[in-house]
């Protein structure tokens, strides 16, 4: 796939603070189009923060993250505040996907995956209904166009939420933690649907803590401590040969926790 | 002895009467129903001095008796030249006191759901105000239903305090009656029972809007 439907991502010296709290710091990362780039780190590191900020849900207040050579939240590096219509604009062609899944409740799995592209991309309502029928079907839920949100596993919620996002033809998705709130047999649907969807080329960033999952998956791995961004290889370097010694203790906390 | 034929011979007056009830509750609820949800999205407001305005509103409004107010409305906006006829004064005054209650029953609702549904739909590029129509406002007319029923029907009892300012509803009417036919007893049972077909009216009604709004 052709880097015209793949964004790439390049954050350069970015800085987050929550009041006084400084979450984000100097981060430089470079996110080429077409590759699964994934961050992991310890809870509290800035993963999810660093994530929120590439689609300005977070603001972040030093340097700045741009898609495709254009600076999100703000008019230029360091610049004013951009106006809310061109954000919108930028975020069509970002797809994101939450821990907590995010459903509406009170509309289908298929008004869910409908209703932007009725509201945000101005399809008919019979087209989206078509389009968020075949986006169902293609993370296999086509027998549960029907069904709200309450009735379906939490793998298959989040199915739907990824769903709704790709049925926008996002040239970039994020997912953040996709896999925490689910139970351990419901992942592997899940890890399974976000890996087919990296095999067709979309640029993906993805927090995970599903360290399997990024070893084969991922491009890239940036490991993330306490708002710093320590390293950012190929997952074998990470994995198999880390550089830095916070990374050994991690990932020996992760294996230690794994094991029984 | 209890007398039925007292309050079949009185039944027309009553009913005439209720049509005051009715008209007083029913422009007080929508009237309130629509500066609820002004008052909401004011009280919600980024900008700090529309969101103060309405809370000081909340504040008076919630915190003066009805009757203070529909006599502070009856004696005053006359004292100032407005004049305004007892009828309308009370509609007034308890829309605007019933819309204080309903801004914080839509604004507690709104804040019962979850920053994430809006945060999701956001990530979407929708816009504002769609958020507000498709996503948030559903959900929280679906939270609020039951203390907004409630709402409702204390306001068809509340407007018996209007017979203070002259207007012959349901309360008032039962008075005048008991008094020349000195069958309190009988007037009062059916003046309650009016009032108890009303209300239930208005929890079945209720109950089938939470109905259809369930998912």
């Amino acid at each position: 796939m052709t880097s015209e439907n793949a964004s790439s991502v390049e954050i350069t010296a970015l800085g987050k603070y929550y009041n006084s709290f400084h979450a984000l710091k100097n981060i430089n990362l470079s996110i080429p189009a077409g590759k699964v780039t994934c961050l992991i780190g310890p809870s509290g590191s800035g993963k999810s923060t660093l994530l929120r900020c590439i689609n300005f849900l977070e603001e972040y207040q030093e340097g700045a993250v741009e898609i495709d050579g254009q600076v999100i939240g703000l008019e230029s590096v360091g610049g004013r505040k951009m106006s809310a219509r061109r954000l919108r604009e930028m975020r069509r062609s970002i797809g994101m996907v939450f821990q907590q899944f995010n459903l509406w409740p009170h509309m289908t799995a298929q008004q869910n995956v409908a209703e932007a592209l009725v509201q945000v991309q101005g399809l008919s309502k019979a087209e989206a209904a078509r389009k968020a029928a075949a986006a169902l079907q293609k993370v296999g839920l086509g027998d549960k166009t029907e069904s709200f949100p309450n009735r379906l596993s939490g793998g298959q919620q989040q199915r739907v939420a990824i769903a709704r996002a790709v049925a926008m033809e996002p040239k970039l998705m994020l997912f953040d933690e996709p896999t925490s709130a689910l139970d351990p047999e419901l992942v592997g649907e899940v890890l399974t649907v976000i890996k087919d969807l990296a095999s067709e080329g979309m640029t993906m960033v993805i927090v995970t803590h599903e360290m399997g999952f990024a070893a084969h998956v991922a491009d890239q791995v940036a490991f993330l401590e306490a708002g710093e961004l320590v390293s950012c290889a190929p997952p074998a370097e990470i994995f198999r040969n880390p550089s830095d010694a916070r990374i050994k203790a991690f990932l020996e906390t992760y294996h230690a926790r794994n094991q029984f | 002895m209890f007398s039925w034929s007292t309050i079949v011979e009185n039944l027309p007056y009553l009913l005439q009467a209720t049509r005051f009830t009715l008209l007083v509750s029913g422009l007080g609820m929508g009237l309130g129903l629509v500066m609820g949800i002004v008052l909401c999205v004011a009280r919600l407001s980024p900008i700090r001095w529309i969101s103060r305005i309405a809370a000081l509103y909340v504040s008076f409004f919630r915190g003066v008796p009805l009757l203070v107010q529909l006599l502070l409305a009856y004696y005053f906006l006359p004292s100032v030249g407005i004049d305004i006829p007892p009828l309308w004064a009370a509609v007034c005054s308890i829309g605007l006191c019933a819309a204080a209650y309903i801004a914080e029953i839509l604004r507690g609702a709104l804040i019962a759901v979850p920053h994430g549904q809006a945060e999701a739909a956001a990530a979407l590029g929708m816009h504002p105000f769609t958020i507000w129509k498709r996503i948030l406002i559903p959900q929280a007319l679906k939270i609020s239903m039951p203390s907004l029923v409630n709402e409702l029907i204390m306001l068809v009892k509340v407007s018996s305090l209007v017979s203070a300012v002259g207007i012959v509803e349901l309360t008032r009417m039962s008075q005048s009656i008991s008094a020349a036919t000195f069958r309190p007893l009988e007037i009062y049972i059916a003046a309650a029972a009016i009032y108890l077909v009303i209300n239930l009216a208005l929890a079945g009604l209720g109950q089938a809007l939470e109905k259809r709004l369930d998912y």
